[in-house]
């Protein structure tokens, strides 16, 4: 898997210490200690990992056999503007693909991918329960429903 | 005991509660073909994933097919073991795993080993119909063990060894789903990681994905030029394993047999590790004993309990997590690098040999013996004591290929000065062999007095660790042994947190101690072979007319002629180390 | 004050309908209602889903039932003018009965409620998740009061069984049964699990219910630990679920305050406690092997059963798991008995099921039926029939683990039994319903690709098994397969569905078996005839140009990206379809309907 190379700052271990300590360094915690890390650093790459694996006092290849696992867990860093695009079922009968493949034309990248200069990210995620609103994209925290291809030029329009 | 009565294929069967179908089958003659399965019965390590679904069988009255390996046996089964929703679903199973496997067989390092290949035959596969994308990873070239992930089935066989048994912890299943496979972190290179090239990995793995570096086309290109003078040291273990490759039965001893078959293949002068052992006991032995009675006459500055220092993956080990103990193990090289170290010196005047000319091989249970080779601290200007070691099964099959009739040669001696040996080396290819010969040394040189029995069966046996008290004449000398570096870590934290009884612990990295090396032929899972080794090298010892180190006349010479005396300058100089804090030599890559 | 309050305008704070901020509605009514000084008089509660996603965001206002729907902040002026100090409703915001097209003022009248039976939901929608009073007003903990004050464990495993409640998270395994495993293994610990990690595409009836009803789960818990004689309870949910997790913590903490958890809890010397862990986005965590791996920190694989969970489960302690729609209908079962519940439902299959109706249907939505009703009744009566229109085609059930059922299906009833003998299940109740543009190889496709996406890749034939299902299937989608490779097809699904290790590989084949069964000819049409009579697959269309129209205009040509349109000027074009890549651009270029797909 392809890593940003990362050197991390003292400040940053301290923050990474500090967030395995408040989980008391149990080795059964190391999902919950991803999901803290990632929230504070926006992604998990390998150095954090090392740095997890230390201090919780297990094999680093069990921590990045865990992040490897888990679809939440990104070794990348999103875009300034991660965009989800739904591809639950609801989503995908009411045509996720066709908004998916505009976004993708749209931005000149895949799904998984950000845009070169950071500011556009690109990936699917499984049901978000709007399916009400279906096909749903989110971009951030903004959720747009009933998009169509040609809503897609005026979604990325709104971040200009 | 409660029993269970059930039926396999028509044929009743009565077994304890607890017992697998795989193990009820078993006893009726009905073997279940299985792949990632794996049981070293007698070191406690059983794999049963079940993950790789050929060992199903049909359970009448189950909705869907059982893992004959995973599933208990319960009172009034039926059970299939062939019937056609078996043998098509077991068919289809294995063409799946063959449809993501590369169709290279016929060059494939394993071939003729796999697991995966002997299976496909069994069940008549003849064609793979279901084609599609194949999983392609970077091959990892490190300086003793070659990774093919292209190769992994996903058994996790590997993985266990790895964490489970040595707590090594470099191999983890990674990603998820079709791109599943066994993997250092971040993919990173071996040789960029904490592995410490133990190799047991390689042993249990069932088909290609891994194997050791092959150092068998150098050694063939240095025997035939004739600029170089190539002598070879074989390890004791390998004596005691090597027949198995020709057909014999596993513990037969083939000591003379090999010495031929190395002159066969070209070898200048066909040397024995085992010197090289007697040689270590020497410096390790005196060492203990220095430590020791300065230990006893209150000096805080000595550290016990002293470790052996003879197995290179077992040296890594700590080096990687127990840095800041380093200068608890013994300074003494391995048998390995003393025998380098002695043969590009004393041996090399002797013959008037330029050390750039010769070439010394070992032939080794171990594939941590290529990465020991490689070490910058065992090189003379860049040219390494030992120039490279070939493993136990790469030395069968050199011997196949230069056509040699390996079962008629004849019983031939080693050569001298470097082939003499005692019992004591011998046992070195055993777990509480290489402490049972310094105890022998040790005793005889504290004491002042002659051994009435050399035999110290307290220090014997295969369980994982072991402890034994030895009375040095009123002296109780406490001593540790651990085989299996997840053994050896349990020593270690001891050691750690103060509390370390021992004042001497022998360690080997893999189970069984050199005899289960990584090098060894493969065992398939029959730990039985294990134990006949073992047997084989005790008899060995059993059988020589010296059994002491330190009666070895050829040792005695060289101390005489060379060295001057055991830890003094020159032998401190050629046979001793040092140790390196890894700790933060991990790359992210 | 709160006697003074005699309105209470709901507004639907779930996931769906935040989406069309609902929030800012909120917000609107709040500030109206205090620009006309009635903060005291009408009060603005946000709901958990009211389930009428389709017409979101809704506005409920109590006493009147009256729901308003599609709501946008705007309307709050009018809604507090006119309703709330008028007494006239908004008639534009009602919703339109689609037959008659009246406005129905009172949501008890529309077709999408009248045939529901709320259990699981009962208060989603009704009371404010966030405020532990609301749900003690609606006889919250009284369950759990009753258990601990008049009840033995056994009494309450008891009534449970004889309740006939089965797990709705998709084995349909009985919970009374479970709970009495788990309670005679021996241990100094044990664990109640949630299993709150919904993760069929298509499915939120979970996070409905943590959402709209936080409360709910966690008196159900706590009640199943005195059953079984756990101390402990956790949740596992979805990360994905912010607001799920936000209203649960809230729960949790109220719940603590009130002496509802924690030590001592009623006074009664039991202690239960609850925490939260989050999944990380792997679907195989529903596996309840799986989820307890996942949350001891490690790759969520499921791993051979037996040992079960109830046995020897998190921690290798025994550890009861069930779902979070499974514990909403404990507390109503201890409430008001087995008898009650054992009375809903079928022979078979007792009480009720929510599902998450969505897909090509005019009411997409969270529904509530009792066991038993027919797929005709959910999807044409409560679903509204088939959007814009068109023509059924087929319903899926049970996620990706479930199959597609077609119009023969229509009138069996839902149970678990029936669906599975029809070649679907009940899963965890998703029901996507397709129409007559829907690809059947297609649609098995998408379900392939979810199950490759989600195998955990520990078992071979759903590691590789299911990887090649989906080539064979992208082989015929693109118009390259043959007869060969439908009994492929056959013989790999049966062959995944016999081997794999866990309930994801041994039910993924399902949605290729059921196409294959039900829509055996469009199999057909796309290996034989090379046609996708629906029109999705892309490969087996052909773009051509229609000579009556085409002027010769050359823009089609002049922006075709691989040059294979030819044709002079003012003369009619060619498509070679050798070259085509069937992008579309020319039909986009066409300004005189000169190019048609065929």
């Amino acid at each position: 898997m392809s890593s940003i190379k990362i050197k991390l700052k003292e400040k940053d271990i301290a923050q990474i210490d500090e967030i395995c300590k408040s989980f008391n360094n149990e080795p059964g915690e190391l999902i919950n200690v991803l999901h803290k890390v990632q929230t504070t650093f926006g992604y998990l790459p390998a150095e954090v990992q090392d740095v997890v694996a230390n201090k919780l006092n297990m094999s680093v290849a069990k921590v990045y056999g865990v992040v490897t696992f888990y679809s939440f867990f990104t070794m990348i860093p999103k875009g300034r503007f991660p965009i989800s695009i739904c591809t639950g079922t609801a989503c995908y009968v009411r045509g996720a693909e066709k908004v998916l493949d505009e976004f993708k034309k749209q931005l000149s990248i895949k799904v998984g991918e950000s845009t070169p200069d950071g500011k556009f990210s690109l990936n699917c995620l499984r049901c978000v329960g709007a399916c009400g609103l279906a096909p749903v994209v989110q971009v951030g925290e903004k959720t747009y429903g009933r998009v169509s291809p040609d809503l897609v030029k005026d979604i990325l329009k709104n971040y200009e | 005991m409660e029993t269970i009565k059930l039926t396999i294929d028509k044929k009743l069967v009565e077994v304890e509660k607890g017992t697998t179908i795989l193990q009820a089958a078993k006893k009726i003659g009905i073997n279940i073909p299985t792949l990632c399965y794996m049981n070293l019965g007698d070191m406690n390590i059983e794999n049963k994933p079940g993950g790789c679904r050929v060992c199903v069988v049909e359970l009448e009255g189950r909705r869907n097919l059982a893992p004959a390996c995973a599933t208990d046996c319960a009172e009034g089964m039926v059970i299939h073991t062939h019937s056609i929703r078996v043998l098509n679903a077991r068919k289809t199973v294995v063409q799946l795993i063959l449809s993501d496997h590369p169709f290279d067989c016929l060059i494939c390092a394993k071939s003729g080993n796999c697991e995966l290949q002997s299976l496909a035959h069994k069940l008549g596969i003849r064609e793979i119909p279901y084609q599609g994308e194949q999983s392609t990873y970077r091959k990892d070239t490190s300086p003793a063990i070659i990774r093919d992930v292209d190769k992994c089935i996903m058994c996790r066989r590997c993985e266990v060894m790895c964490n489970e048994v040595q707590t090594v912890g470099v191999l983890s299943a990674i990603n998820r789903g079709f791109h599943a496979v066994v993997a250092p972190a971040f993919e990173m290179n071996l040789d960029h990681s904490v592995c410490t090239y133990c190799g047991q990995c390689v042993n249990v793995c069932p088909t290609g994905a891994l194997t050791e570096v092959d150092h068998t086309n150098q050694l063939i290109n240095d025997l035939a030029d004739p600029e170089k003078t190539v002598i070879v040291q074989t390890a004791p273990a390998v004596r005691a394993a090597l027949g198995e490759e020709f057909g014999l039965e596993a513990g037969t001893l083939v000591t003379g047999k090999m010495a031929s078959a190395l002159r066969e293949l070209g070898f200048d002068y066909v040397f024995d590790t085992d010197f090289a052992a007697d040689l270590t006991i020497m410096e390790e032995g005196t060492e203990l004993l220095d430590r020791l009675s300065k230990h006893l006459a209150g000096d805080k500055e000595v550290k016990l309990p002293i470790l052996t220092s003879c197995c290179p993956a077992w040296v890594k080990f700590f080096e990687h997590n127990y840095p800041e103990m380093k200068d608890i193990p013994s300074t003494a090289r391995s048998p390995q690098q003393m025998f380098g170290s002695i043969a590009k010196t004393y041996f090399a005047d002797k013959i008037g040999v330029d050390r750039k000319k010769l070439i010394v091989v070992s032939i080794m249970p171990c594939v941590a013996k290529k990465y020991e080779c490689s070490r910058d601290e065992f090189k003379v200007d860049g040219n390494p004591d030992v120039d490279y070691s070939i493993s136990t099964r790469e030395l069968a099959g050199l011997i196949k290929r230069a056509n040699i009739d390996f079962l008629s040669l004849p019983d031939e001696d080693f050569d001298h000065p470097m082939g003499e040996s005692t019992g004591a080396a011998v046992i070195f290819g055993t777990t509480g062999g290489v402490i049972e010969a310094a105890v022998r040394t040790a005793y005889e040189v504290y004491t002042g007095k002659t051994l009435k029995k050399v035999d110290f069966e307290e220090l014997r046996g295969l369980e994982g660790l072991r402890s034994a008290t030895i009375d040095f004449d009123g002296l109780k000398l406490n001593i540790g042994i651990a085989h299996g570096l997840g053994n050896a870590r349990k020593l270690l934290d001891e050691i750690k947190a103060g509390k370390s009884m021992y004042h001497a612990i022998e360690i080997m990295a893999c189970p069984g101690g050199c005899i289960g090396g990584g090098g060894q032929p493969y065992i398939h899972g029959d730990s039985s072979i294990i134990k006949a080794r073992h047997k084989a090298i005790y008899a060995e010892d059993e059988g020589k007319t010296l059994r002491k180190s330190h009666e070895n006349p050829d040792i005695i010479k060289l101390y005489e002629e060379f060295l001057g005396k055991p830890l003094g300058e020159k032998a401190h100089h050629l046979l001793h180390t040092h140790y390196f804090d890894r700790k933060k030599e991990i790359f992210i890559d | 004050m709160a006697q003074q309050i005699k309105m209470h305008l709901l507004v639907c704070g779930g996931t769906g309908c935040r989406a069309s901020e609902s929030d800012q509605i909120q917000a609107s009514l709040e500030h109206e209602l205090k620009v006309h000084g009635l903060e005291n008089e009408a009060k603005v509660v946000t709901t958990g889903c009211f389930g009428f996603c389709e017409k979101g965001p809704i506005v409920k206002v109590i006493p009147d039932n009256t729901f308003y729907v599609q709501v946008k902040p705007g309307d709050a002026r009018e809604i507090v003018e006119e309703h709330v100090i008028k007494g006239r409703k908004v008639e534009r915001l009602l919703y339109t009965d689609p037959e008659n097209k009246e406005h129905v003022a009172d949501s008890k009248h529309m077709g999408f409620y009248r045939k529901q039976i709320r259990i699981a939901l009962r208060n989603c929608g009704f009371i404010d998740p966030e405020n532990v009073d609301e749900y003690l007003a609606r006889d919250g903990y009284q369950a759990l009061g009753k258990v601990l004050s008049e009840m033995t464990p056994e009494d309450a495993i008891k009534i449970i069984k004889d309740s006939g409640l089965r797990g709705r998270g998709g084995g349909g395994f009985p919970t009374g049964l479970k709970w009495e495993i788990t309670r005679k293994s021996v241990a100094e610990k044990k664990y109640v699990v949630c299993n709150a990690d919904e993760g069929d595409p298509g499915a939120f009836m979970d996070r409905s219910i943590l959402e709209g009803d936080p409360h709910v789960v966690l008196e159900a818990m706590a009640i199943c630990g005195f059953a079984i004689g756990a101390d402990a309870g956790l949740i596992y949910i979805r990360a994905e679920y912010p607001l799920a997790i936000k209203r649960l913590k809230i729960a949790i903490d109220q719940a603590r305050n009130y002496g509802l958890l924690g030590n001592d809890i009623l006074g009664t010397g039991f202690n239960f406690d609850i925490e939260l862990r989050y999944g990380a986005g792997a679907f195989v965590c529903g596996e309840e092997t799986a989820l307890i791996h996942s949350m001891e920190g490690s790759r969520g694989e499921p791993t051979f059963k037996p040992p079960f969970p109830s046995v020897e489960g998190y921690l290798g302690k025994p550890t009861n798991v069930n779902n979070v729609e499974t514990f909403a209908n404990i507390p109503p079962i201890i409430n008001k008995g087995s008898e009650w519940f054992a009375a809903i439902g079928t022979a078979r299959a007792k009480g009720t099921k929510v599902f998450a109706l969505a897909g090509k249907i005019n009411n997409v939505g969270l529904i509530e039926v009792p066991m038993g009703t027919t797929l005709r009744e959910v999807i044409f009566e409560i679903g509204g029939g088939i959007k814009d229109g068109k023509k059924f085609k087929a319903v899926q059930t049970g996620g990706p683990s479930g199959g597609c059922l077609t119009e023969k299906h229509l009138d069996i009833p839902i149970e678990y039994d029936t669906l599975i003998a029809a070649g679907s299940m009940m899963g965890s109740g998703g029901m996507i319903v397709m129409d007559e543009d829907d690809c059947m190889v297609s649609v098995a496709k998408y379900y392939l690709d979810f199950t490759v996406e989600e195998s955990c890749g520990k078992c071979s034939p759903c590691r590789i098994g299911n990887k090649r299902l989906h080539e064979i299937l992208e082989t015929i989608t693109k118009g390259q397969g043959t007869m060969e490779d439908l009994s492929k097809l056959k013989n790999l699904s049966h062959v995944i569905k016999d081997t794999s290790l866990c309930g994801l590989g041994q039910t993924s084949p399902n949605p290729v078996l059921s196409t294959m069964e039900n829509f055996w000819d469009e199999y057909i049409s796309h290996v034989v005839d090379k046609k996708c009579t629906s029109g999705v697959c892309k490969s087996l269309m052909r773009y051509v140009i229609i000579p009556e129209n085409c002027i010769g205009c050359m823009a089609c040509a002049r922006n075709c990206p691989v040059n294979c349109i030819t044709g002079e000027r003012k003369q009619v074009h060619f498509i070679d379809q050798d070259t085509c890549i069937k992008c579309g651009t020319c039909l986009e270029k066409c300004k005189f309907n000169a190019i048609a797909i065929i």
